[in-house]
């Protein structure tokens, strides 16, 4: 909200000098007020007038609308030629003349000029060349007998003012009015404060116009007056049309413009009927389904049986609370004008608002909260305006239907602000700063002989509902900077948990392993399960939709890690980069088949176990996953020659590296699982339970997707790979060990992994450790045949084993193998 | 060849004659000069004193010797076996100092020659800032607590004191997920987790809770729908505001040095009350030392507590929470927020493995 300073001063009891911008922003934020913008008038130099235009001349050479206008600037008969390409203007309009010499906001500088054949002496201003608004659809023309002509227009147009734009937090209705800023600077600066919305109202005679309020808890209360006999031409006065300019709005006529200035001045919207269009008695009630409205903006608007409306005879007339309708909205021709100020329930109006994407200042100010005490004061103050500038006859009767009872009194002990802030206010502070937001207080003593404060909330407060709630209103006044800064006792902490640790330590893994962890969105399409291949029933496409996606083609939450770092890839890969490795470690979101609503379980207390557990329930499944993508070569090539391609082999070594770096070993067996080339896919198991699959993607899917050729994938759930089991416990034997190697023949298809497994459990507890050091197929082994050489290290924990033992264990480890899978020791 | 214990023979004791001692003196020095390298002087040395050299070999005929003759004969080897160790000894100093001043230079190699052949990766600077921040907590006592992405409503709002139809809700941007009466979405803070901490711990609860979080912001230069934050919660017997403010100044000094410190502004949330922004004084921020924007806190609003079933006149509490995306922005001076979620290697690389 758009407010000058100058307005804000006339409230407050308070030297002009000391109403600097500087010292509100300062005050408005340190009671937590925020101020987004503070925007000084555009600083004029030289002459800056108030003239009357006295002649003008279409110019008809120009290819745009042109004239030449002799203006006064003086009392004297002489006028100064200017050229002028604006229209809104006639003969004796008051405007605001620029003469040669001025200098105008960014240094715009005046001078005399021959222009369309014409000597122009100056220039008339708009109101944004002033920079006293948006408006530059044509110059500004002053109401008459706003000034002379002569008249030191800095003077007239208030041009040594700033504009403040505060942005208060949504609790704090009631700030967005000058009423409920100036007071936040009367307590902030400790200065009295005289109140905008106090007036004279006088009693009712009569009624003002039939109502019928059939829903009373959309509208609680519902005011309205009329004012007739209006000079439908009555110009605006220019200290009123100011005061909007500057908060960012424009002046459209006279009734349309106090509504607004009332709204700003006292934040309680108004709504103003012409009343010739009106047909009837006015009722106050939910839509009926299917019914329309045209509002004031020109879109026709299928209502919600939520919508609280405004009907007369002829149907829905206005949106409550949020935009007027078309049909009687109040023209140039309006003379007689029923104003309405009603109190609207807050949720019902930010659903219609949020409903039909109109957040008009209205509605603003309805959702968040407006003081309900305020209708007949805000229509008193309106309906005088109108009778001061527009001639207005006010009608004697009012309509003034239902009441909103008080806001309930709060009880607290009078030290608990003390004891929230950790510091000793002194005496009197609690009570003073409370009657000082407006609340009425009593000060009594409690059970426990300490003395308690009831504070009864003002009209204008609906967020004073609890102590901490007052506690707040007290700090905030005194001012957080008063606050000590002590630490609290030490929390008694046990550090991370194992599976926190173990997560950093795959992390670091990863990238000492060369990868470089990127953080993908969780949003996919589709389409990638397509793309991967994945069957029509694959549990991987039971994915939860985003309702208000930002990508409409990527609206469900992925099930797998792949589908985002694949993209990232990608990226990478486009952009010219070549060998490139990347991880993830992130929750991903399995649904399963379908999704239980989540219970609405009420807040009062704590929900019972079986209702939390059914929550929680209804809150889909979400494991961690670790993934890593690779492209490109592994080893790099350099200096020292060719560099290594990655393989389906470094996608399953980083699987191992996870595994390795939660503590266990993980079995490895062939598998085919899209998204994965079939014969090069491993299956990652920690004992029986498959974990995630590791290996080259398959080619169809790396086509679909843009990829680089063979790049290669892996996946874990992290969640479901074990974290070791008690401590480590290694012996080392010092004694000499035995070495020895066995080169079997075995069938092509028999996977290494597992004659390594036989091996070790045939040789028995001598064998220290088994390694692979050759594959062999070719000239020297059978067809469909391929000779794997192991290297058997052995050793004894006691005694120095002798190489007889060891070729027992050899040949016990050989003979498993053959009985295993027919494995022949090679010559 | 003879032992200590064979007969006496005098004819077999040919070794021990001063001859034959010099001559194998002589050919040893001879093959030990002709030994080009140290390899080549090992390879020769058994040959002359070794086990099996002539020398070491004729030292065990002493034995054979009649008394009279042993002393003598001993002299004699021993005096040999010193000349040679003597030979070898010089020779191995001269290759030494050969290599040292003429072979090592000769192998020497350009040591700027790159050798990265599987360079390192690195981790995301969001997950190491992350880690930082609990690790600060966690030197302070707090544990870190965590909880799932997708969450049900009543712990992203209601149960924080959200208001099923205040601004407060509807301006989080939220993703709603599933169907309209889901009662599902994407958390828009990590502040569900303080619910669960306190529905599942002992008191007193300490808890940090860094977390991916989202709102529906278009992805720009300084938005993004995804995002982290590290969100603090402490709820025990007496706790203040005062609390409060030494802890984030302890947080501030431990992130950006001692000289920071951190200022409260009163502000809204509805899960604290009352509530603050805060600013930190930023000693290297950009254009020089300054407040900067950092976060929110508050003291926890009672209507939390009581939602998780806390008795309100036992504990009290404090929750701050801010985000690791903008701390790192303005930390390290990144001008871009689409950096961060692009995952291009070249941005996340020089930041290492730790924050």
């Amino acid at each position: 909200m758009r407010i000058p300073v100058s307005w804000l001063a006339e409230h407050l009891e308070l030297p002009e000098e000391e109403a600097t911008a500087e010292r509100f922003v300062d005050a408005l934020v340190r009671v937590g007020i925020e101020v987004e913008g503070v925007h000084e008038l555009g600083e004029v130099t030289g002459p800056l007038v108030i003239g009357r235009v006295a002649e003008m001349e279409e110019l008809t050479q120009a290819k745009k609308p042109m004239r030449y206008c002799r203006v006064e600037i003086s009392d004297d008969d002489e006028t100064r030629g200017i050229v002028c390409g604006a229209t809104n203007f006639v003969e004796g309009d008051l405007v605001v003349v620029a003469l040669p010499g001025a200098v105008l906001p960014g240094g715009f500088e005046i001078g005399a000029r021959r222009t369309y054949g014409k000597n122009s002496q100056g220039m008339i201003c708009s109101a944004r060349e002033l920079e006293l608004g948006d408006d530059h659809t044509g110059i500004m023309v002053l109401p008459s007998g706003t000034a002379e002509a002569g008249d030191d227009a800095i003077e007239v147009l208030g041009l040594n003012d700033t504009v403040l734009d505060v942005a208060p937090t949504p609790d704090r209705g009631y700030c967005l009015s000058v009423r409920g800023l100036a007071r936040e600077l009367a307590c902030a600066l400790d200065v009295p404060f005289a109140d905008p919305a106090v007036f004279d109202v006088p009693e009712a005679e009569g009624e003002a116009w039939p109502v019928r309020v059939d829903d009373p808890e959309g509208c609680p209360r519902f005011v309205v007056r009329r004012v007739s006999g209006l000079d439908a031409g009555a110009p605006t006065p220019w200290w009123m049309r100011r005061r909007l300019l500057l908060a960012g709005m424009r002046s459209i006529s006279l009734a349309v413009d106090v509504t607004n200035y009332v709204m700003l001045e006292l934040g309680h919207p108004l709504h103003a009927f012409d009343v010739s269009a009106l047909h009837d008695g006015l009722v106050i009630r939910r839509a009926k389904k299917d019914e329309t409205l045209t509002t004031l903006d020109g879109v026709q608007r299928t209502l919600d049986p939520d919508d609280v409306i405004i009907c007369d005879d002829s149907g829905p007339i206005s949106l409550a609370g949020t935009m007027g309708g078309a049909s009687t909205e109040i023209n140039e021709e309006s003379t007689d004008i029923l104003l309405e100020a009603a109190h609207w329930d807050p949720p019902s109006i930010s659903r219609t608002a949020r409903r039909h994407h109109l957040f008009s200042e209205a509605a603003k100010r309805f959702e968040r909260f407006v003081d309900p005490a305020l209708p007949a004061a805000a229509l008193e103050f309106a309906a005088r305006l109108l009778r001061q500038y527009g001639d207005g006859n006010i009608h004697p009767g009012r309509t003034d239907i239902g009441e909103v009872p008080e806001q309930p009194a709060v009880t607290m002990r009078i030290d608990l602000p003390d004891r929230v802030a950790g510091i000793y206010y002194a005496r009197g502070v609690t009570a003073r700063r409370l009657n000082q937001v407006g609340c009425r207080l009593q000060v009594a003593t409690g059970e426990s002989g300490v003395a308690e404060v009831t504070a009864t909330a003002p009209s204008w407060r609906n967020d004073l509902l609890q102590p901490a709630d007052l506690v707040e209103e007290v700090l905030r006044l005194e001012g957080y900077d008063t606050i000590p800064s002590t630490l609290p006792p030490t929390a008694p902490g046990s550090g991370l948990n194992a599976a926190q640790r173990r997560r950093r330590t795959v992390s670091r893994a990863l990238a000492e392993a060369g990868y470089v962890e990127v953080l993908p969105f969780p949003f996919v399409g589709d389409t990638v399960w397509d793309a991967f291949g994945l069957p029509g029933d694959d549990a991987r496409r039971h994915t939860v939709r985003v309702l208000n996606p930002i990508e409409s083609e990527r609206d469900k939450l992925a099930t797998m890690l792949l589908p985002g770092m694949l993209d990232a890839l990608q990226r990478n890969v486009s952009r010219g980069l070549r060998d490139v490795a990347l991880f993830h470690i992130g929750q991903v979101v399995l649904a399963g088949e379908e999704l239980a609503d989540a219970p609405d379980l009420g807040t009062a207390a704590r929900p019972s176990d079986e209702d939390l557990e059914t929550l929680m329930a209804a809150v889909p499944e979400q494991p961690v996953h670790v993934a890593a993508v690779l492209a490109g070569n592994r080893q790099r090539s350099g200096w020292w020659g060719k560099g290594e391609p990655a393989g389906w082999a470094d996608a399953v070594q980083a699987a191992r590296a996870v595994a390795s770096a939660s503590g266990i070993e993980l079995t490895v067996r062939a598998a085919e699982m899209m998204p994965w080339h079939p014969g090069r896919c491993a299956e990652l198991l920690v004992g029986e339970r498959s974990v995630g699959f590791a290996g080259e993607l398959h080619p169809t899917t790396v086509e679909a997707l843009g990829l680089p050729k063979r790049t290669c994938a892996m996946e874990l759930d992290l969640d479901a790979v074990p974290l070791r089991d008690g401590y480590a416990k290694p012996e080392v034997s010092a004694y000499p060990p035995v070495l020895q190697d066995v080169a079997l023949v075995v069938n092509a298809d028999v996977p290494a992994a597992d004659v390594a497994e036989v091996l070790r459990s045939g040789a028995g507890e001598l064998l220290e450790s088994v390694a692979l050091f050759d594959v062999y197929t070719g000239d020297q082994v059978a067809e469909g045949k391929r000779s794997l050489a192991f290297s058997l290290r052995f050793r004894a924990p006691d005694r120095t084993l002798t190489e007889h033992e060891a070729t027992e264990a050899r040949d016990a480890a050989v003979a498993a193998a053959t009985e295993k899978f027919g494995a022949k020791l090679r010559g | 060849m003879s032992g200590a214990n064979d007969p006496y023979d005098p004819k077999e004791v040919a070794a021990l004659a001063p001859e034959a001692l010099q001559s194998a003196v002589e050919k040893a020095r001879e093959e030990f000069a002709s030994a080009a390298d140290l390899d080549a002087l090992a390879a020769v040395k058994p040959a002359h004193l070794g086990d099996r050299s002539p020398v070491l070999s004729a030292r065990r005929e002493i034995g054979a010797l009649p008394p009279a003759a042993k002393a003598d004969a001993g002299k004699r080897v021993n005096e040999a076996r010193e000349q040679i160790q003597a030979a070898f000894d010089e020779r191995r100093e001269q290759l030494q100092a050969e290599r040292d001043s003429r072979v090592l230079r000769e192998e020497a190699v350009d040591v700027t020659l790159p050798w990265d052949r599987v360079p390192r990766g690195a981790r995301h600077p969001v997950t190491t800032l992350c880690e930082r921040v609990a690790d600060v907590f966690v030197g302070m006592g707090y544990e870190v607590a965590e909880g799932p992405e997708l969450e049900a409503e009543w712990f992203n709002f209601d149960a924080l004191n959200h208001a099923k139809h205040h601004p407060a809700r509807t301006m989080q941007d939220t993703f709603y997920v599933g169907s309209e009466s889901s009662g599902l979405v994407l958390r828009t803070h990590t502040s569900p987790v303080q619910v669960r901490a306190l529905l599942e711990r002992e008191f007193p609860v300490y808890v940090v809770v860094p977390g991916r979080t989202f709102r529906t912001d278009e992805l720009d230069a300084t938005h993004t729908p995804v995002f982290h934050q590290v969100e603090g919660l402490a709820v025990d017997k007496g706790l203040t505001m005062a609390h409060l403010r030494g802890t984030l100044d302890a947080f501030a000094r431990a992130m950006f040095g001692e000289d920071s410190s951190t200022r409260f502004r009163p502000h809204f949330f509805p899960f604290t009350e009352p509530s603050a922004e805060v600013d930190v004084w930023f000693p290297e921020k950009k254009g020089g030392p300054g407040w900067v924007e950092w976060g929110g806190c508050g003291m926890v609003n009672p209507n939390v507590l009581r939602a998780c079933g806390v008795d309100t006149d036992v504990y009290s509490g404090f929750a701050f929470g801010m985000g690791i995306e903008r701390t790192l922005m303005f930390r390290n001076g990144l001008p871009d927020m689409r950096d961060m979620v692009e995952g291009d290697v070249r941005f996340t690389l020089p930041f290492g493995t730790e924050a």
